[in-house]
């Protein structure tokens, strides 16, 4: 039997605030969270351009044994954890009884690697590394410290799909829930900010260099982009099944009713039309939609020349020129790993709020994107269903597809 | 380093790295219990220990040690071995 799968909570971390009404502010005002980062022109960045989040102080709410296996990515995601858990009603005395898994989407941990070779070369003696890093250093640090302080019991993975992350973690954990492998699980995506985490990515040419305006540099869909901002922090989305939800009296913000994936099998960071055609025709199709019936379309669209140019083709082919697009990474920069979810957040708060963030620096249309209805300025706009993009390198793709909840 | 500066140093930084009061750490208490270390934490409390005193107790050595002053004895003759 298939359940239908609700959204009871969701939180965030992010560039845009370090709560969900800061962030809802933050995308009714089209504010840019984009700072111009000195420290990564000495280190030889080509481009000082990022999203800035602000490490956490953890110790008001977790023990040092608690603390000493979390760096960036796990850290990000205790504070959009910690948000979600309070709005979904679920507390840590109830998810040790009740079985509850943890899909979180991640793909570095760059920062907390670095760091701990750098103690071994200075000493020369593996001992001396300490107890926590071994529980940074691994790509799975969000889920096995997350499990670990909220007592989980139920599936326990990281999903590593590069800038789709976020996004595949999500759609992971409703396939699970509706074929009723599990009741609830907390999804999510994180994304480490720090100076080596992208210095590979920018040694590409793929970011932004319009440094002297550091807020006008993400302009996705806009004629003279030139490239992304990277960004990072945290997004958690937990999903419930519908009867537990219901059980528990717990808030419902969403319900998941689509999910396309699709991989392209061509080029290693190049998009594809194809791939991104299937996913969003898959996602439509499992929810037994009309393309009608979607409202906004929060997009992938990072800056980059090829790749918004690709995703205005597949959108127009999809869905048509007429549903409102806009792409928060205007705003955000490129979440990456944090994107997925991340984005669905967003969607929600516009959706409960009745408008459409703006794509913010959306000034000049190109070929591809006039033929789409990119939304430059906030727009009130009545949203009962959305569809979020996100795509990433080695071509993989996916698309999930959320209404408002009825019963 | 004499004992009682051994004694002053070994309170500061235990305290600071398992975050309990310096007031607890006493010569006739228990060293493990009043830390409350786990598995993991002796591989923190060998980094102190040599990041701040300059040896590396082994685990043979913790066996021997129950109370505070159990330490300083060992601490005082790594050093003056040292």
């Amino acid at each position: 039997m298939e359940r239908r799968v609700v959204i009871t909570g969701i939180g965030t971390y992010s560039c845009l605030g370090e709560n969900t009404q800061e962030v809802l502010e933050s995308l009714r005002l089209g504010r840019s969270g984009i700072i111009y980062d000195e420290s990564r022109k000495e280190f030889g960045y080509r481009s000082c351009l990022t999203g800035f989040v602000k490490e956490p102080d953890l110790k008001p709410y977790l023990s040092r044994r608690d603390r000493l296996g979390m760096h960036e990515p796990a850290m990000f995601a205790y504070m959009s954890t910690r948000e979600a858990m309070e709005q979904a009603k679920l507390d840590i005395d109830f998810l040790a009884n009740n079985e509850t898994g943890i899909i979180f989407g991640n793909d570095s941990t760059a920062g907390a690697v670095i760091n701990t070779i750098d103690k071994v070369r200075e000493r020369k003696d593996t001992t001396l590394i300490g107890s926590g890093d071994i529980f940074q250093n691994m790509n799975c640090t969000v889920n096995m410290n997350l499990s670990t302080i909220y007592k989980l019991k139920g599936i326990n993975i990281s999903l590593s799909a590069a800038c789709a992350s976020g996004s595949h973690a999500i759609g992971l954990g409703y396939l699970m829930i509706k074929q009723g492998l599990q009741e609830r699980v907390v999804c999510g995506g994180a994304q480490e900010i720090n100076l080596y985490a992208m210095a590979s990515f920018d040694g590409l040419g793929a970011f932004s260099i319009r440094q002297d305006t550091p807020s006008k540099a993400s302009r996705p869909f806009d004629r003279d982009r030139d490239g992304l901002v990277p960004s990072g922090g945290a997004a958690t989305i937990i999903i419930e099944s519908l009867e537990s939800a219901l059980q528990r009296n717990a808030p419902i913000l969403g319900e998941i009713v689509g999910y396309g994936f699709s991989s392209n099998g061509d080029h290693i960071s190049n998009p594809n039309f194809d791939g991104q055609f299937r996913s969003l025709n898959m996602a439509i199709k499992h929810a037994g939609m009309d393309v009608s019936e979607i409202d906004y379309v929060n997009a992938h669209a990072t800056s980059t020349p090829i790749g918004d140019a690709t995703e205005a083709q597949a959108i127009y082919e999809v869905l048509g020129g007429k549903v409102p697009v806009s792409s928060t990474k205007g705003m955000t920069g490129h979440e990456c790993w944090m994107a997925g979810a991340s984005e669905i957040a967003y969607s929600l708060l516009m959706m409960h709020n009745d408008f459409v963030a703006p794509n913010i620096n959306f000034e000049n249309p190109d070929e591809d994107s006039k033929k789409i209805n990119v939304i430059p300025e906030y727009k009130e706009h009545k949203i009962d269903c959305f569809l979020s993009n996100s795509f990433g390198f080695g071509g993989t793709n996916s698309s999930i597809i959320v209404k408002k909840f009825k019963k | 380093m004499n004992r009682a500066e051994i004694i002053t140093t070994t309170k500061r930084f235990l305290s600071e790295e398992f975050e309990v009061d310096e007031n607890r750490i006493l010569p006739e208490n228990n060293l493990h219990s009043t830390l409350d270390l786990d598995s993991l934490d002796y591989v923190d409390l060998v980094v102190v220990i040599e990041e701040n005193l300059g040896f590396k107790p082994t685990s043979d050595d913790f066996k021997a040690i129950v109370t505070f002053n159990d330490f300083y004895d060992l601490a005082e003759q790594k050093i003056v071995v040292a």
